[in-house]
């Protein structure tokens, strides 16, 4: 795992075709991500995520904020990964935008689903601090990371608890 | 993540430290605290705690006031929260929205009532 990337998962009492249609169709992802989609499976395909005043997350914008995407990779109930976050008009790459990787996988009457967002670093750090970052990163930070990020998680939920 | 970079990994060193790790929970728990309370609690030194808490101090993890003979120990948690929070903050929006996943799509499966 990269050091700026972040994996979580959770069991899911439904098939793979199921847990595929509600990370992947557009009306079910505005039940649990942003507000409203617009999203198509084929890889290479832009779309937006929108996220609306009052509405999930968002409730103290006074506009919409729309979020582009781009699908990069869509395996039917398996695999699906997209780019977002990247400036509106820009191409995503992995300099200016993060990555998001589902993988579903069948387990005895459950779907295991897991993601995996990387590239953090690319949308939360300015330019000098990214080029900075992977000239002084090397593979013994990476390995604490998620350690580290388990660690201080539990601290932040245990200081405002 | 805004703070400077070779900051982070005076941070990311101090906390690597299994040992510091268990100074600062046990500071977390008493909330304010000297050397020698921290030391009664722990499995080691009252001198190795004090090397811990300068460390911890150095990268701002923790202050001391001192109060007449003895220093009091407080956790800084903005600290933490300077280095880990946009990686803690993706992690949680996932977890909440793989519950949403979750959620949802069990009741899908639910009212197609079928097993698979």
């Amino acid at each position: 795992m990269a050091a700026d990337s972040v994996e979580r998962e959770i069991l899911i009492e439904a098939s793979p075709e199921v847990v595929w249609g509600v990370i992947t169709e557009p009306e079910q992802i505005g039940r649990w991500f942003s507000d409203a989609a617009e999203v198509d499976t084929s890889p290479g395909t832009d779309g937006t995520l929108t996220w609306m005043p009052g509405g999930r997350g968002g409730g103290d914008k006074e506009f919409d904020a729309i979020v582009p995407i781009r699908v990069v990779d869509a395996e039917p109930f398996r695999r699906f990964s997209f780019r977002w976050n990247h400036p509106e008009g820009a191409g995503p790459d992995e300099n200016n935008s993060a990555l998001v990787e589902f993988s579903l996988i069948e387990e005895a009457n459950c779907t295991r689903l897991r993601v995996i967002e990387s590239g953090i670093d690319a949308v939360t750090h300015d330019e000098e601090g990214k080029a900075r970052y992977i000239e002084d990163h090397e593979q013994g930070w990476e390995r604490h990371f998620g350690e580290m990020l388990d660690y201080v998680s539990s601290k932040l939920r245990g200081a405002t608890r | 993540m805004a703070v400077a970079v070779a900051e982070d990994d005076a941070l990311w060193a101090a906390v690597a430290d299994p040992t510091r790790r268990r100074v600062l929970d046990a500071l977390l728990e008493q909330g304010e605290a000297t050397t020698t309370t921290l030391a009664q609690g722990l499995p080691v030194t009252r001198q190795a705690v004090a090397k811990h808490l300068t460390v911890l101090n150095r990268v701002g993890l923790v202050t001391g006031r001192r109060r007449g003979r003895e220093v009091r120990y407080v956790v800084r948690p903005e600290r933490l929260d300077d280095a880990a929070e946009a990686m803690a903050r993706v992690a949680a929006q996932w977890d909440t929205r793989l519950a949403r996943i979750k959620r949802l799509a069990e009741t899908v499966q639910a009212e197609a009532g079928i097993d698979f």
